[in-house]
């Protein structure tokens, strides 16, 4: 793990105006992500880790404070600019997949690419099939993404958080719609992907989760109420081998 | 700027995802096209063979009728006045000096009998001088002469038509007489066929007799309806027109401010008139094809709102994974382009086969300029940018946040 700061929050305010009420989500955020962690943010509903992540994957800017991703301050970045950082620098995983319908896994993939003129046709091509190599789709890349299982939706997902070489992985609630062996191959993926050096950020509620990240930020009522490190990391894959194999 | 093809290949995807709505949506701009092609072919057709009649008969012909006006107090319709008399023909013939050819006309219709048949026809009381104003030409036989114009006689020459209704046996119409009102005329000349005439009709159903004969021994007037004038050339058609108008002011007694109770019109001014009223006509057809095209258009706005508020969650996600709002604009834009000019393409090919089908069926004469068939392409392909455009906004405008969001 190297010392290079992928995320760095300072004082991060969020207000929002609901009618007349002024709604403070987040309260001061400050907290940063080394290149290489796999970081899991935790908090229930309400707590603001839905804005924060908003944040962190500049789809939003803070009210107040600033947010640096990969040593870019972002507050006061223009839409187009955000839309440009987002192509290039993050990866995002959604719960419900978000995939085009009646597409192939190998266009879904290819998606981010085709907002980024610098890569050619052919380019794009090659880096999706490789992407998905790495999610361990190489036989479904030309199944329509009706025809495929949550599980596989999900990692053509992932797939196409990769394509991009992003900086950092944000995936919220990425195993929320999986049943739980399914959700741990998810975890298993996430972790080799961790392993060949990516940063990833893990929004859910599932506590259970925290126990397989190295590290762990619970976030309460806007405020970061805990930032522990986790010394004991599980393997997802131990999970899924010990797990009573299903019956049919 | 994303990549142009790649929109392309995503555009044509989405619709063909939806092809019943695209072909349902699409048809509005078919009827559209199709009809503007199909209206403007029909004017564009019936204005050409207006004008090439028209050039047919000779552009330096002039032709004087009585105008509309009053007659005991009842204000009557041009020809039914009684104004335009033999006198006034004769003081033209002898003091305008741009003209070549005059002739007074008289005109009469009724069956003309011959033997057992019969025929509904015209009869046209003229001097000889008439067929080198209207540019008939006889095939056999000779003219009548102005010693049969002075004596009333009762010599016609007649139309191929006419000789085909009534000499069914194929007898040689020279020298036999035929009747017109119980008036038997003896037939001495037959015209060569000259076919359709301005307004579709037949210029060979005729008969032409001496004037004088039609206006005593069949119509009992002493007036004329009009008097035909062929100027010496076309440039003198303007000079002749003037000269005319004041040698049957004289005639008449017309004081300074008094309005001329005759009109006299040259083949030329009637062509600019034709084509007026023929381009009125196309368009008021061109405007009616606009409306539906109109409509097709917003049938278009109508179901791009639709797409993008059905897809507003893969707005969301192409945002988030770094579409920029003018990425967004731009793929809507290029879906409802696309949809327009395919729209518009078909439209193009309905639009010939309906005017093919038009003009072999009913025999109206069309014509397709290529300038039509590029309005209709440039209008569906504006079309498409124009009504496309505010959905298209609509879905750029989105927020990433609230689009993802969205279920």
């Amino acid at each position: 793990m190297s010392d290079k700061k992928i995320i760095e929050t300072i004082d991060l305010r969020r207000d929002f105006i609901v009618g007349d009420e002024t709604v403070r989500a987040l309260k001061g955020i400050n907290f940063s992500v080394k290149e290489g962690e796999f970081v899991t943010i935790m908090g229930t509903s309400g707590s603001g880790k839905s804005t924060l992540l908003n944040i962190l994957g500049c789809l939003d800017t803070p009210t107040s404070g600033e947010y640096l991703l990969d040593g870019i301050p972002v507050k006061n970045m223009h839409r187009n600019e955000r839309a440009f950082l987002r192509n290039r620098k993050i990866g995002f995983v959604f719960q419900s997949y978000n995939l085009l319908p009646k597409t192939t896994a190998l266009e879904n993939v290819e998606l981010p690419l085709i907002y980024n003129s610098t890569v050619t046709a052919k380019e794009r091509r090659e880096r999706a099939e490789q992407a998905l190599i790495s999610v361990g789709l190489k036989d479904r890349m030309y199944h329509k993404s009706n025809q495929m299982s949550g599980g596989q939706m999900q990692r053509v997902a992932i797939a196409r958080a990769l394509v991009n070489n992003p900086v950092i992985i944000l995936a919220d609630e990425a195993t929320g719609n999986l049943d739980t062996r399914t959700s741990f191959e998810i975890l298993c993926l996430f972790q080799d992907l961790q392993k060949q050096g990516k940063t990833i950020a893990f929004v859910t509620h599932n506590p259970e989760l925290e126990f397989y990240s190295g590290r762990s930020i619970i976030l309460k009522d806007g405020h970061v109420t805990d930032d522990r490190v986790n010394n004991e990391i599980r393997l997802a894959a131990e999970t899924l081998a010990n797990m009573p194999k299903e019956e049919d | 700027m994303g990549n142009l093809g790649s929109l392309f290949k995503i555009a044509i995807r989405a619709l063909l995802n939806n092809k019943t709505r695209s072909l349902l949506t699409m048809f509005g701009i078919i009827i559209g096209v199709a009809s503007v092609i199909t209206m403007l072919a029909i004017g564009e057709g019936s204005k050409k063979s207006i004008q090439s009649t028209i050039e047919g008969m000779g552009s330096n012909m002039i032709t004087i009728f009585p105008s509309s006006g009053k007659m005991g107090g009842v204000h009557q319709g041009g020809s039914t006045m009684q104004t335009l008399r033999i006198e006034d023909y004769e003081a033209v013939k002898k003091k305008c000096e741009f003209i070549s050819d005059i002739s007074p006309l008289v005109n009469a219709s009724g069956q003309a009998i011959y033997g057992s048949n019969n025929t509904p026809t015209s009869m046209y009381g003229v001097t000889a001088d008439y067929l080198n104003v209207t540019k008939y030409k006889l095939k056999s036989g000779k003219l009548f002469t102005d010693r049969d114009v002075r004596c009333n006689a009762k010599v016609c020459v007649i139309g191929q038509t006419v000789v085909d209704n009534l000499f069914t046996n194929n007898e040689n119409p020279i020298g036999q007489y035929i009747r017109f009102k119980s008036i038997p005329f003896q037939v001495i000349g037959v015209l060569e066929e000259k076919g359709e005439g301005t307004m579709g009709n037949d210029q060979d159903d005729i008969i032409f007799a001496p004037y004088t004969s039609v206006q005593k021994r069949i119509l009992a007037i002493t007036h004329i309806n009009r008097i035909v004038a062929s100027a010496i050339s076309d440039n003198d058609t303007d000079s002749a027109i003037a000269q005319i108008s004041e040698i049957i002011r004289e005639k008449h007694d017309l004081q300074g401010g008094e309005e001329n109770d005759f009109n006299v019109r040259s083949q030329k001014e009637m062509l600019s008139m034709m084509s007026t009223t023929m381009d009125t006509l196309t368009i008021l057809l061109a405007c009616v094809a606009g409306i539906s095209l109109f409509i097709g258009g917003v049938g278009i706005m109508n179901i791009m709102y639709v797409s993008v508020t059905e897809r507003t969650k893969e707005i969301g996600l192409r945002m988030s994974i770094g579409a920029r709002g003018r990425d967004i604009m731009l793929q809507f834009l290029i879906e409802s382009v696309l949809l327009c000019v395919t729209g518009g393409i078909l439209g193009i090919i309905l639009g010939f086969t309906a005017t093919w089908a038009l003009s072999s069926l009913s025999g109206w004469p069309t014509l397709i300029s290529s300038s039509s068939v590029a309005l209709s392409f440039f209008v569906s392909t504006l079309t498409g940018i124009f009504f496309g455009w505010s959905p298209a906004r609509k879905a750029a405008r989105l927020d990433p946040i609230e689009a993802l969001r969205y279920e």
